[in-house]
């Protein structure tokens, strides 16, 4: 008796994770309301704006996806994480996604269980130093003290290289990126280090940007891209041909701007495709056919994203390098929308 | 003739379970913890089986393997190649060194403004009614955060040094460098079970230090047997102090004991011990905040010894600071342990905000770093749960063994 009971248990306890492990697409859908997990602040890749509206690169992700998804841009509901919290958050369904400027890492891929969609930024971990210190390279930096966020591949990042230039340093861990912020101006480490766009868009911060260089080392790689939880691949193909979708529409020039001219029928058909008039692809992903072009409506095309929120023209002031579309030599690529 | 009757066999049914006053309370009882058993069952079937569907079965093997950061403050040898069960390690010393620094200290500042709390000189009393209120009736994460802007914002950073005469103890808003004692002939390092390394200086020097505590002690007792049979007092002070300092000044000197200065080299001080501010601003803060409670339990304790007991001590002769050294104070410790350990155990578990301020205690290697690198947050947490409850179970025993060798002996 009390063994049925128990079993019984473990069944209903089966279904329920089993039911919770998939479905996700339908989950959103039925929701009306896409959950997805940001930075708690970092200028130019996500932080609400003085209106308490979210603004930034990675949030503009998260709303195509919910434009592709609900067709409604404004139906998200931003999840602030720090680095400890963001996994967890995941990994529990508390969240469908996370776009929070994450680094994709074997252990991170294999052993956490996430899908790693694709990358929307190209970056490494970099150092920056106050001017007046006088230093010019990261190798100069033995003996300094080093704010770092704890939680992050940075950390690791940072001992190997000491390591591995037989220098020491002495590591200040911080929990967010303000706090680092605070103990980095009033002097109490030498150093902050974080992903080099991190960098940029924190300075971008300061009363007194020019008082503060970037160290050339760039330390490691770091791609970072949205990412699933694994064992739902329906809805990960969704969030992956989302993104893949702002930047296909670079590619072939499908701007904010012109999408409603080219929505209505053009003589190239891989943009018939992209934009749903031609073929079946938004039905094959469980979605209608307007969803990549609700996609690119909801904050223009992976390069307008780019300008608009960390571009040259904002304060964050970052060049595409890397991540210019691979026709102009950077890593940007999509595969063909067929 | 009479017949015996035998009163009627008492047969057991099962309705009595339910309709019999003796044994319904323990049906009941044993319903419920059925029900109870079952509950747990199914959470922990339930969460076996969700990590199991996610593919993550418990394991506790990512202890062995390379943690990969580096930790500031380390009582103990580590690198970043040491493992992880390691860094545990590091971050359970840092949490009992905070812990045992602010229990002195809260003790210490607690039972000073308990005391002083009940001054009979109006502005004294009311300024500490203002500290007990004002420390804890605000979130101790408050007065961390705050106590580390304070250091941070007010303290120079080192680089304002440059050039500059330092004393022996240089503040910085990194926090505090004081000399260290190094000696010239030591006699090296002791490896305890090869895990970690015990300065064999230390032991020797604490060994004499013991020693002399011990003879002088010695001789007080028999300074008090002479008293009791003669009731003249030998003058032995000097006879203590002097087993106490000679041998242990001697030893300070064969080792060839000096202080390292501390010294500005690069971007720090080099030299010195070096006690970061995170280590600070949490002592600091959880010593201020407990010592706010304490301060109220030594109060208590106080006024629960009978008036009567000070009149008759000042009746006797006694000076007012005897009569609370010899007379109250012993008695309300009876009264003021039992609630003093439960502030222990919160001063330690409240060490757990460490991270609020970068300090690295067990919460932050083994529940912050170690748990986000490996992604395995049952297991550490787990561990983490496991490491408070014996620290905590720890202190409890020793305070009450305390508290027994205290209490009103009743014969």
């Amino acid at each position: 008796m009390k063994k049925s009971v128990i079993f019984g248990a473990l069944t209903v306890a089966g279904f329920a994770a089993g039911a919770a492990a998939a479905g996700t697409l339908d989950d959103v859908k039925a929701r009306g309301k896409l959950n997805c997990g940001v930075t708690t602040g970092l200028v130019g890749f996500a932080a609400p704006d003085a209106n308490g509206e979210w603004m930034g690169f990675d949030v503009g992700v998260c709303r195509a996806v919910a434009a592709a998804v609900l067709g409604d841009p404004s139906a998200v509901e931003f999840v602030p994480t720090t680095g400890k919290t963001r996994f967890t958050a995941l990994a529990s369904g508390e969240i469908d996604m996370l776009a929070r400027n994450t680094t994709w890492t074997f252990s991170r891929d294999v052993d956490l269980k996430f899908t790693f969609v694709g990358v929307n930024y190209y970056d490494g971990q970099g150092f920056m130093v106050p001017k007046d210190l006088g230093v010019s390279s990261a190798k100069e930096l033995d003996g300094a003290t080093v704010c770092i966020q704890t939680g992050t591949t940075t950390e690791l990042n940072l001992a190997d290289f000491f390591r591995s230039n037989n220098i020491s340093y002495e590591p200040v861990p911080i929990e967010t990126n303000a706090e680092a912020q605070q103990q980095y101006l009033a002097g109490a480490c030498d150093v902050y280090t974080t992903d080099a766009s991190g960098l940029a868009a924190t300075r971008a911060t300061f009363e007194d940007p020019a008082g503060h260089v970037l160290l050339p080392e760039i330390i490691s790689k770091e791609p970072l891209g949205p990412l699933v939880r694994h064992g739902d691949n329906e809805w990960g193909d969704v969030v992956r041909w989302s993104l893949n979708a702002l930047v296909t529409a670079e590619e072939l020039g499908v701007t904010s701007a012109n999408i409603a001219e080219m929505a209505a029928g053009t003589n190239n058909p891989e943009v018939n495709r992209l934009l749903g008039t031609e073929g079946n692809l938004g039905e094959m992903l469980g979605l209608d056919a307007g969803w990549a072009k609700n996609a690119i409506m909801a904050g223009g095309n992976y390069g307008e994203l780019f300008e608009g929120n960390i571009g040259e023209s904002t304060p964050i002031g970052l060049a595409r390098g890397l991540n210019a579309q691979w026709t102009d030599g950077g890593l940007i690529y999509s595969p063909p929308f067929r | 003739m009479t017949t015996l009757t035998d009163p009627p066999k008492e047969s057991f049914q099962l309705s009595m379970l339910i309709y019999d006053t003796r044994y319904r309370s323990m049906t009941i009882q044993i319903v419920a913890l059925i029900g109870f058993m079952l509950l747990i069952g199914m959470i922990i079937s339930n969460t076996a089986q969700n990590l199991a569907d996610l593919g993550k079965e418990p394991s506790f093997g990512f202890l062995m393997e390379p943690a990969g950061y580096d930790i500031n403050q380390r009582l103990i040898e580590y690198t970043s190649q040491s493992t992880h069960l390691r860094a545990a390690f590091v971050g359970l010393l840092n949490t009992l060194l905070v812990a045992f620094m602010g229990c002195i200290a809260a003790t210490i500042l607690g039972v000073i403004i308990g005391v002083l709390r009940l001054s009979k000189n109006w502005l004294i009393a009311q300024l500490m009614s203002v500290y007990v209120e004002f420390f804890r009736n605000v979130p101790v994460l408050l007065w961390i955060v705050f106590t580390m802007a304070i250091l941070i914002e007010t303290l120079p950073a080192p680089r304002v040094f440059k050039g500059v005469e330092t004393g022996s103890v240089v503040f910085t808003n990194r926090g505090i460098y004081v000399p260290e004692p190094l000696f010239a002939r030591g006699l090296g390092d002791f490896s305890v079970f090869g895990a970690f390394d015990v300065s064999i200086d230390l032991l020797v020097i604490l060994a004499v230090l013991f020693g002399g505590i011990y003879a002088a002690r010695k001789v007080k007792l028999r300074a008090d047997k002479t008293q009791e049979a003669t009731g003249d007092r030998p003058t032995t002070w000097h006879i203590r102090l002097g087993l106490i300092v000679v041998p242990t000044v001697a030893v300070l000197f064969a080792l060839g004991f000096y202080l390292g200065y501390p010294e500005l080299k690069g971007f720090n001080f080099k030299g010195g011990t070096h006690m970061r501010n995170s280590l600070i601003a949490l002592w600091l803060a959880l010593s201020l905040y407990t010592a706010a409670f304490i301060a109220e339990i030594v109060r208590a304790g106080i006024m629960a010894i009978s008036h009567g007991q000070t009149e008759a001590a000042a009746a006797l002769g006694l000076r007012s600071n005897r009569i609370m050294s010899l007379v109250v104070l012993p008695q309300a410790l009876r009264v003021i342990i039992p609630p003093l350990i439960s502030n222990y155990l919160n001063l330690t578990k409240n060490s757990s905000l460490a991270i609020a301020v970068g300090y690295m205690d067990i919460t932050g290697t083994l529940g912050g770093i170690t748990l986000n690198q490996t992604g395995r947050e049952l297991e550490t947490l787990l561990l983490l749960m496991l490491c408070y409850l014996i620290i905590s179970l720890s202190i409890s025993a020793v305070m009450n063994w305390y508290n027994e060798s205290v209490k009103l002996k009743e014969r």
